[in-house]
C-alpha cells in the first residue's frame, strides 16, 4: 500500500525519553505501520514495550524524536488533529459532571448548533444503553458503565480514527467480553478505523482484523497476523478452531519478548 | 439523601443538647465565680444583641473578618494554582509556607501593630496572616493531585490553556479547595478575634478582651456564645457542601 | 546542596537583606523594627547574659506539659472515639468548628478552677493542641486497611492489641501531621495566656517590653519562639517523610 491512500501512515517513528540517569531512554521504534481505512487494527505485546507511547504519538499527545506519522495524508507531530478520538484504561470520566455532561464535553468544539448538540449527545447515550443514567454522575455508576461513558464521549464527536489505549483492562473476564461486542458493533456502524492497544492475546485475536505483535523494550514490530473473520462478528467466534490458531501463533511470537521483559531470556 | 439530612439534624441536636446539660452540670460544679448557667446567659445575650452599644462592635468585626477573608482567599488562591502548577517553585517555596504555617503567629501581634497601628488595618493583616497559608497549602494539593488522565483527556478535545484551567483543572480541584476555605475560613475568624483581643479599640474580640480584664463573667459567656454560634453555623453549612463536593469523587 | 536547596536558601537570604536594607534606608524605622543583624546580635546577648533565662523556661516548660497531655490524651481519645460510629458523628461539627473559637474566653474560668499558678496556661495549651492531635489520629485510623485488620483478628489479637500494635502504628504519619499542629497550638495555648495575664513567660516579657519600646528584647524573643517551633516542625516533618517513605509513599 502506498503511503498516500492509507489511512495513517507511520514511517521511520522513533520515541526516546531523558532517563532518569541522565542518559536517554530508547522507549519505541523504529516503526513503519499503516492502517486502512475502516480497518481494525490491534497491537499486542509486553508490558513496558512502547504500545502506549505509541497510541499517544498518534494521538498527537507527544511529538516523535523521529520519522513521520500521517493521517489523512496530514502530518501529525504534537498537536491534537481533528477526527481522531482516544478512550484510555484508566478512568477518564470528569466526576463532577452528569453522564451527559461528561458526552457533550466532546462536543466542545464543534459548531454545530445547540439543539442538535443535544439529539446527538441523546443519541450516542442511547446507542451505549446509558439512557436512564443520562443524570447520574460517574461516581455512581460501575466500572465499566463509566468506561462506555467514556466511549460516549468520544463517539459522539464521530471521529474517523478511534484509538482504543487498553480500554478493558480494569474490567472483568465478562464484561470484556461483551463490551468487545458493542465495540465490534459501534465499529461497524460508524466505518471508523479502529487502533487497538492491548496486552490480551484473545481480545486481540477476537477484536481485529489484523494483529501487529511488537518486541520488548524498545518496541519494534516483530509480526502481523491477518485474522480474516467476517466483517459480522462477534464473542462467539472464540469457540472457532481458527481463534486457537491465531493466539498460538501470537504467542509463539510474544513469547521469547515476555520471558525479556521478566528478565528471564536466554 | 434525606435520611443523611435527618441524620445531621439529630447529631447536631444531640450534640448541642450534650453541650448544654455539660455547661449546666460545670456551673453547679464551679459556681458564680466563674460561670454562669445556660439559661443567664442566654437571657443577657439577648440583652447585649438588643442594646445599641452592641452592632458597632459587630459591624467592626464582620467587616474586618470580610475583608481579611477575601485577602486570604485571593493570595491563597493565586499562590495555590502557581505553585501547584509549577514544580521548581513549589519546590523552593512549598516548605517556606508549611513552616509559616507552623508557627504561632501570635507571637507577631506585636510587630504588626508596630507596623499598622491600633486598628482595622492591624487586625485585617492578622486575619489574613492566619488564612492565607491554609488555602494556599490545600490548593496546591488539589492542584497537584488532579488525575494526569483528566488533563490528558482535556488535551485530547483540543483545550486551550485557560480553558483547561476552567473546563477540568478547577473543577477537579475544587472539593480539596473548598476544603481550604472551610480551614481558612475558621483560621481567618480566629486570627481577626485575636487580632481583636490584641490590637484594637473596638469589635466583637476587643469586647471580649475588655470583659475579661475586668472579669465581667456575665459579658465573657454572652460573647463567647454568640461567636460560638456564628463559627458553628456556618461551618456547619461549610461542612455540608465540603461533603457533597467530596461525595461525587 | 541540590540546585533547590541553594534557591530556597538564596530566596530567605534575600529577604532578610531587603528587611536589612529596609532598615539602613530608613523605609522601617527603629521603633518598628530592628535591622535582623541586631535582632541576632540581641538575642545573642540575652541568651549569653541568662536574663530571660526564666521567663524562657517557664514558657518552655508549660509549653512541653501542654504538648504531651494533649498528645497522650489526644490519641487515647481518638482511639476510643474510632470504636463509637455514633459519638464521633455527633463530635464531627465540634472539630470542624473547633478552631474557629476563641478558645481563650475560657481562660477565666480555668484560672477560677486551677488557681492563679501555671496551671490554666497549660489547661488553655493543651485545650488548643488536642483536638488536632484527635482529628488528625481519626483520619490516620480511617485508613487502615480492613485486610490489616482481620490479619490481626486471625492472629488472636485483642481490641486493645488491634490497637497498640496494628492501627496506631498505621496511623503513626498521620498522628506525627496532628502533634505538628499541636506544636504549633499549645504554644499559642501557652504565649497567648501570657499575654493576657501571667507574671512570667515569654509571653509576658514581650508584651512587657512592646508597652515598654524595648525592641531590643521583644524582637529576638519573638525570633527565639518562631525558630523554636519551626525546628521541632522540621524535625517532626522529617521523622513523617522518614515513615512514609518506608511504605513507599
Amino acid at each position: 500500500m502506498s503511503q498516500a491512500s492509507a489511512h495513517v501512515s507511520l514511517r521511520g517513528v522513533t520515541k526516546t525519553f531523558p532517563s532518569a540517569a541522565g542518559g536517554e531512554l530508547h522507549a519505541l521504534g523504529p516503526v513503519d505501520l499503516d492502517l486502512r481505512r475502516g480497518e481494525f487494527l490491534a497491537v499486542v505485546g509486553p508490558s513496558g514495550c512502547g504500545k502506549s507511547t505509541l497510541l499517544e504519538l498518534i494521538a498527537g499527545l507527544s511529538p516523535p524524536t523521529a520519522g513521520t506519522i500521517e493521517f489523512e495524508g496530514r502530518r501529525i507531530a504534537g498537536d491534537i488533529p481533528d477526527g481522531i478520538g482516544v478512550v484510555f484504561q484508566e478512568d477518564a470520566c470528569f466526576p463532577w459532571l452528569s453522564v451527559e455532561a461528561n458526552v457533550a464535553f466532546g462536543l466542545r468544539k464543534s459548531a454545530i448548533e445547540p439543539a442538535a448538540k443535544t439529539k446527538r449527545v441523546r443519541e450516542v447515550i442511547e446507542l451505549m444503553g446509558l439512557t436512564d443514567f443520562a443524570k447520574s454522575y460517574p461516581a455512581q455508576l460501575s466500572g465499566g458503565m463509566r468506561q462506555r461513558v467514556c466511549i460516549a464521549r468520544t463517539l459522539v464527536k464521530e471521529p474517523r480514527l478511534i484509538l482504543l489505549d487498553e480500554p478493558f483492562g480494569a474490567l472483568d473476564q465478562q464484561t470484556r467480553l461483551l463490551m468487545g461486542d458493542e465495540v465490534l458493533k459501534l465499529w461497524r456502524q460508524t466505518g471508523a478505523t479502529v487502533f487497538l492497544i492491548t496486552h490480551a492475546l484473545d481480545e486481540a485475536a477476537m477484536l481485529a482484523d489484523r494483529i501487529a505483535v511488537m518486541s520488548a523494550r524498545p518496541g519494534r514490530l516483530i509480526d502481523a497476523v491477518e485474522t480474516n473473520w467476517p466483517r459480522e462478528r462477534d464473542s462467539r467466534i472464540v469457540e472457532r478452531p481458527e481463534f486457537g490458531v491465531i493466539t498460538a501463533r501470537l504467542w509463539k511470537s510474544l513469547r521469547e519478548e515476555s520471558l525479556k521483559t521478566i528478565g528471564r531470556a536466554k | 439523601m434525606s435520611a443523611n439530612a435527618l441524620k445531621g439534624v439529630r447529631n447536631a441536636a444531640m450534640l448541642i443538647a450534650g453541650l448544654l446539660v455539660a455547661w449546666q452540670a460545670l456551673y453547679w460544679f464551679v459556681g458564680d465565680a466563674a460561670l454562669r448557667p445556660p439559661l443567664a446567659t442566654f437571657r443577657y445575650t439577648l440583652n447585649l444583641v438588643t442594646s445599641e452599644a452592641f452592632w458597632p462592635h459587630l459591624s467592626e468585626t464582620m467587616r474586618a473578618f470580610a475583608v481579611a477573608l477575601a485577602i486570604a482567599v485571593s493570595v491563597g488562591l493565586a499562590t495555590g494554582f502557581w505553585l501547584g502548577s509549577h514544580k521548581l517553585s513549589s519546590q523552593v517555596f512549598e516548605p517556606m509556607l508549611v513552616a509559616v504555617y507552623s508557627i504561632p503567629k501570635i507571637t507577631l501581634y506585636p510587630i504588626l501593630l508596630l507596623a499598622f497601628g491600633l486598628g482595622m488595618p492591624a487586625k485585617i493583616a492578622f486575619g489574613a496572616i492566619h488564612g492565607i497559608v491554609p488555602v494556599a497549602l490545600f490548593t496546591i494539593n488539589a492542584v497537584r493531585n488532579v488525575r494526569p488522565i483528566l488533563i490528558k483527556t482535556g488535551r485530547v478535545h483540543g483545550l486551550s490553556a485557560t480553558e483547561m484551567v476552567r473546563a477540568v483543572l478547577f473543577p477537579a480541584a475544587l472539593p480539596e479547595i473548598f476544603t481550604g476555605f472551610r480551614v481558612g475560613f475558621s483560621l481567618t475568624l480566629i486570627g481577626t478575634l485575636l487580632g481583636e483581643m490584641f490590637a484594637a479599640q473596638r469589635g466583637l474580640g476587643y469586647l471580649l478582651m475588655t470583659a475579661i480584664g475586668l472579669h465581667n463573667v456575665d459579658l465573657i459567656m454572652a460573647v463567647t456564645l454568640l461567636l460560638i454560634t456564628f463559627a458553628a453555623a456556618v461551618s456547619s453549612v461549610l461542612l455540608a457542601i465540603d461533603r457533597r463536593l467530596h461525595r461525587r469523587i | 546542596m541540590t540546585r533547590v536547596a541553594l534557591y530556597r536558601v538564596l530566596v530567605i537570604l534575600a529577604a532578610v537583606l531587603l528587611l536589612e536594607l529596609l532598615c539602613a534606608i530608613g523605609v522601617i524605622d527603629r521603633i518598628t523594627m530592628q535591622p535582623p543583624h541586631l535582632i541576632l546580635r540581641d538575642l545573642g546577648r540575652i541568651l549569653i547574659s541568662g536574663k530571660q533565662n526564666a521567663a524562657i523556661l517557664k514558657t518552655m516548660t508549660n509549653a512541653s506539659i501542654a504538648f504531651s497531655l494533649a498528645l497522650l490524651v489526644g490519641i487515647a481519645t481518638a482511639a476510643v472515639l474510632h470504636g463509637y460510629r455514633a459519638l464521633r458523628e455527633t463530635l464531627d461539627p465540634l472539630f470542624a468548628t473547633y478552631y474557629a473559637i476563641p478558645v481563650f474566653a475560657f481562660y477565666p474560668l480555668l484560672i477560677v478552677l486551677f488557681g492563679l499558678g501555671d496551671a490554666p496556661q497549660i489547661g488553655i495549651g493543651f485545650m488548643l493542641g488536642v483536638v488536632a492531635v484527635i482529628v488528625n489520629t481519626l483520619n490516620g485510623l480511617d485508613r487502615v486497611p480492613r485486610v490489616l485488620r482481620k490479619a490481626a483478628l486471625i492472629e488472636r489479637l485483642g481490641a486493645a492489641e488491634v490497637a497498640l500494635k496494628v492501627a496506631l502504628p498505621y496511623a503513626a504519619p498521620y498522628v506525627l501531621t496532628g502533634a505538628k499542629f499541636a506544636v504549633a497550638y499549645t504554644l499559642i495555648g501557652i504565649i497567648g495566656a501570657e499575654f493576657i495575664m501571667s507574671r512570667g513567660g515569654m509571653g509576658y516579657e514581650i508584651s512587657f517590653a512592646y508597652n515598654n519600646f524595648d525592641n531590643a528584647t521583644m524582637y529576638p524573643l519573638i525570633v527565639l519562639i518562631l525558630a523554636v517551633s519551626i525546628s521541632i516542625n522540621t524535625a517532626l516533618s522529617w521523622w513523617e517523610k522518614r515513615l512514609l517513605a518506608r511504605r513507599g509513599l
